[in-house]
């Protein structure tokens, strides 16, 4: 299942995965937007240029505003705080999830990486999710500031491809 | 269960240090018996430690607001909200449920606890009825820091008539 591409992601500089075992579960690009629609956190694969990421997850901030706008005029049992693959590229996929606050999270992974599933990107929103209420319940954190909290890094590093 | 008492011994002191800072013993004219608002009768230095009270309740409701919601799904609509506060945020905080929520549909609404655990310990009746609105004001901090998350700005007051019966007023304003 899933193993017929191989158990290597093809962009650069990725590790070699365990043969049999499927590519590791990566993003490229993590971003928390704040409800005012300004960046508290936007980490990106260091070797790729950064602006273009940046400006993806800005252009899918429309998409989410959209989403969410829908979700609004639906019926109860569709609303979710999953928004799910907000746009493909022909490199990239970009998912979204929103939270009660209104805090907003982008996740750009690379369209090679089919083998990672639906609810493989859900968990991954939802330990993003964790890490940002505990950083909310810091008291030493000022909501509305960048996140500077290092156990939040830590958590998005384990998240993101490892590229040395 | 000796939990729910820890909450309540903090808060006691935090609004006997905060009061304790105030230099200036004289409550000055007109000091009402505390009826409407927690401003009432105060000076300038208890007005400082009722807003500096109500401004930690705001943060830690913020938090609340965060971390509580959390399984629930996106609410619909204001009342939903506020259901929320009265059922959630309160037996998380207080173990119990708000025991009635009324509105008037345009924006304001009254939330009232008949047994309010913070001030329960103190009398029941009219006694202390001056000293009852400095232990409301952490709570309003923390209705407004809550609905604040979830993106509603308001203002909340809070009165008691008798202990322990107290009021929340919460007004959302129109935009």
């Amino acid at each position: 299942m899933g193993r017929g591409l191989g158990g290597r992601v093809t962009s650069g500089g990725s590790r070699d995965a365990v043969p049999g075992a499927g590519p590791p579960k990566m993003a490229v690009c993590i971003a928390v937007i704040a409800k005012e629609n300004y960046p508290l956190y936007i980490r990106s694969t260091p070797t790729e240029n950064e602006l273009k990421f940046h400006y993806m997850v800005h252009t899918s901030l429309d998409v989410v505003d959209e989403k969410i706008s829908a979700m609004g005029k639906a019926l109860v049992d569709q609303r979710e705080l999953y928004l799910g693959l907000l746009y493909p590229t022909e490199d990239y996929k970009v998912y979204g999830y929103v939270t009660n606050s209104k805090v907003k999270f982008v996740m750009v992974v690379d369209s090679s990486n089919t083998a990672l599933r639906d609810n493989e990107i859900r968990s991954m929103f939802r330990k993003l999710h964790n890490s940002y209420t505990d950083v909310m319940c810091n008291p030493f954190y000022n909501p509305g500031d960048r996140i500077q909290s290092r156990a939040f890094d830590n958590m998005v590093t384990s998240m993101m491809i490892q590229v040395c | 269960m000796a939990d729910t008492v820890l909450f309540e011994f903090l808060h006691t002191e935090m609004v006997a240090e905060l009061w304790a800072h105030d230099p200036d013993p004289d409550p000055g004219p007109g000091v009402s018996a505390g009826l409407r608002g927690e401003e009432a009768g105060a000076t300038k230095g208890q007005k400082m430690s009722l807003s500096v009270l109500e401004g930690m309740g705001f943060r830690v409701g913020q938090a609340l607001g965060e971390r509580l919601p959390r399984e629930t799904l996106a609410f619909r609509e204001e009342l939903d909200v506020l259901k929320f506060l009265c059922k959630d945020l309160w037996v998380a905080v207080f173990q119990k449920q708000m025991d009635s929520l009324r509105t008037n549909h345009q924006g304001t609404y009254v939330l009232q606890d008949n047994s309010f655990p913070l001030l329960l310990p103190m009398a029941s009746g009219l006694q202390y009825l001056e000293e009852a609105p400095k232990f409301l004001a952490f709570t309003c901090g923390l209705l407004r820091g809550a609905l604040y998350t979830l993106g509603i700005e308001s203002v909340v007051t809070a009165s008691v008539a008798a202990l322990p019966v107290c009021k929340f007023q919460v007004v959302i304003p129109k935009s």
